[in-house]
């Protein structure tokens, strides 16, 4: 399949030269220590006040992370027009996007669980004995933030005051990922840890939604 | 080169046009161009001619009229564009190295054997020894020959140039000149837009002068082309 | 209740003809993406407009509605939450309107980006809905709407006609500024060619 071909030669260019400089690991996995840190001025972390708080800062600062992390995605690509080489280049627009959307989920995740361990020592929070599932929680949530993201970054980059516009325009629409990646969080987080399959297969549903609109749409937001 | 790859083609333009909201880039752009002609196009800057370039790249879609490759065996193709295109920025990434560069555009465009392919053209536009460093490291001149590398990936029957010459030193001037003539004599259509007169212009068998998004100059004839292309520099 | 009670009718109704403008505004932008007629870009930033001025109305007349009824101005109830979240939504895609130059870009942005707000709609509100049941709700003395009495039926109807009414008509008005606005920039145009 041309599509699942293409895709997976982007998706190696996009690992190739994030790995190569790793600028965007590195400032986001700092950006999201320093808001934890800041976080837990506003309240005491103790380990009651942690379950109560923990998954929502935890969540809110994935989600700012992300709004800045998606920022340079389709911008790099404007600096040598290497758009439109691609354009030219793959048999289907899609394609693109899947690759970057797929690059993002993973750089988005490998810095969520890189935090975690640091978020529970820090909260009082033991995470050890959830950790597959917080994994699988923490997949798709970020596939959720990724997906209309990485959609947005494309917009974003042809606007003025892009580095508030990504933001503005994905952090709102974000609302159903923030509730359910953070109830589902905290289930795990609680004294006597739950799995909530409702929320995960709302976040999944979630994640459905929006790939089907960019895979209807997608093509559109390339265009010149 | 191999010379059969490609079937010489022909492009015509019927009434293109296109709209920037309430600014013509092009108005009524109506061309035919002959397979195998080597057209520059003059023109101040916004006169039009990296629009037309771009909607016969397929790039840009046009507000009005159309693109249509002709292909010489054939009497309409219009299927995905033939062309390799060339545009004023390189087109390929600078934190890949000339050879990996090729390569994904290669896998991309669906090429049998890409790295044969790839070595190839590093080898025709000379890079093949510096074909393991990242394009970052290049020159203006290294980096416009991965660029026309990349470009000439899917044996295109007809290029498409977008100044190619800015920012050129004298040799690198005189090696792109060259390359074009090759790939002009192989039959190649070539489509370019130049600013004044060079080595590259003398290439040229017909010169296209547009303004304001019209053709207002078009001739085949030599002291003609002089006229269009030396004014295109003011 | 008293007076404060009266207050509803307003705020119901603008509730109602605001969602009717989102509607619109999601044909419009389905509509431009594959048609891309100015006309339906022209009528989709119309409906974004007036959907938020009475979305604005909504979010004003709730809290002071709200406040001596429950004692509190704002809760997060999933009724509340949803209309500020769709606020929000259709506050960015006016933004980014503005934030995008060239016409022909901002009218295909904005589009696919009211497409993906509104698809955003439902699954704020059920997210929202699952999440409040597991909270403790703020003492709500039985809901509003619990069976109308027959006089307050009419006037119900007669507001919700007015408001439908006045939805059409900013529609209208916002439209013709917008094809008017249209129309002086092609005459610009012309004016620049000669």
């Amino acid at each position: 399949m041309a599509l699942l071909a293409d895709t997976t030669v982007l998706l190696g260019k996009e690992l190739r030269t994030e790995f190569r400089s790793r600028e965007l690991l590195t400032t986001t996995v700092v950006f999201i220590l320093v808001v934890v840190v800041l976080f837990s001025f506003t309240f005491d972390p103790s380990a009651s006040e942690s379950r109560r708080f923990g998954p929502g800062l935890l969540w809110l600062s994935f989600l700012f992370a992300a709004s800045l992390m998606l920022q340079p995605c389709f911008l790099r690509e404007q600096n040598n027009d290497t758009l439109s080489a691609l354009r030219l280049s793959v048999r289907d627009p899609f394609s693109i996007f899947l690759a970057k959307l797929s690059a993002n989920t993973l750089f988005l995740l490998l810095t969520e669980v890189l935090m975690l361990p640091i978020f529970a020592v820090l909260y009082n929070v033991h995470i050890l004995a959830v950790f597959p599932q917080l994994v699988l929680v923490l997949f798709l949530g970020s596939l959720g933030v990724a997906i209309p993201g990485t959609a947005f970054s494309a917009i974003s980059a042809q606007a003025r005051m892009r580095e508030l516009m990504l933001p503005l325009l994905l952090l709102p629409l974000l609302t159903p990922v923030l509730i359910a990646s953070t109830e589902a969080t905290g289930a795990l987080l609680d004294v006597n840890p739950a799995l909530r399959v409702d929320w995960l297969g709302f976040l999944a549903g979630f994640d459905v939604v929006f790939l089907t609109a960019l895979w209807l749409f997608g093509e559109y937001l390339l265009e010149e | 080169m191999k010379a059969a790859a490609f079937t010489p083609t022909g492009i015509r333009f019927a009434n293109i046009e296109k709209r920037y909201g309430n600014l013509y880039a092009l108005r009524r752009v109506s061309l035919e161009i002959r397979a195998g002609e080597c057209v520059a196009f003059a023109g101040r800057n916004g006169s039009g001619k990296t629009t037309l370039l771009r909607i016969a790249a397929r790039l840009v879609r046009a507000s009005a009229g159309k693109v249509d490759f002709v292909a010489s065996d054939r009497q309409e193709t219009d299927s995905a564009a033939p062309a390799g295109f060339v545009a004023h920025a390189t087109m390929v990434y600078d934190e890949l190295t000339a050879e990996e560069n090729l390569l994904l555009f290669a896998k991309l465009q669906g090429i049998a054997e890409p790295g044969s392919r790839a070595a190839a053209l590093l080898e025709e536009v000379g890079l093949s020894e510096r074909r393991k460093s990242l394009v970052r490291t290049f020159s203006r001149g290294m980096r416009q020959r991965v660029a026309i590398a990349r470009a000439l990936l899917n044996e295109p029957s007809v290029l498409l140039l977008d100044e190619p010459a800015t920012g050129l030193d004298p040799d690198g001037i005189t090696w792109l000149a060259n390359t074009l003539e090759r790939m002009r004599d192989a039959g190649r259509t070539i489509l370019m837009s130049l600013h004044g007169e060079s080595e590259i212009s003398a290439l040229a068998s017909r010169a296209v002068r547009l303004d304001a998004g019209s053709v207002v100059a078009d001739t085949r004839t030599g002291s003609d082309m002089h006229g269009i292309l030396s004014f295109a520099g003011a | 209740m008293g007076v404060i009670q009266k207050i509803f009718y307003v705020h119901v109704s603008c509730a109602f003809s605001a969602f009717v403008a989102f509607g619109t505004c999601f044909y419009a932008n389905l509509r431009y993406v594959f048609t891309r007629e100015p006309q339906s870009d022209w009528l989709g930033v119309s409906a974004a407009e007036v959907g938020l001025a009475f979305i604005t109305v909504v979010l004003v007349t709730g809290p002071i509605w709200a406040h001596p009824v429950w004692g509190i101005w704002w809760t997060w109830d999933a009724r509340l939450t949803l209309t500020f979240v769709l606020g929000l939504l259709y506050l960015s895609y006016l933004l980014l309107r503005s934030m995008v130059e060239e016409p022909d870009k901002r009218a295909l942005f904005s589009a696919l980006f009211g497409i993906f707000a509104f698809l955003d709609v439902p699954l704020v509100y059920f997210s929202i809905r699952w999440w409040r049941t597991q909270h403790p709700q703020p003492v709500i003395l039985g809901g509003p709407g619990s069976g109308l009495e027959p006089r307050m039926r009419v006037s119900y109807l007669l507001m919700w006609g007015a408001l439908t009414g006045l939805l059409i008509l900013l529609l209208s008005a916002r439209y013709r500024l917008e094809a008017l606005r249209a129309s002086v920039d092609e005459l610009r145009r012309e004016a620049d060619v000669r």
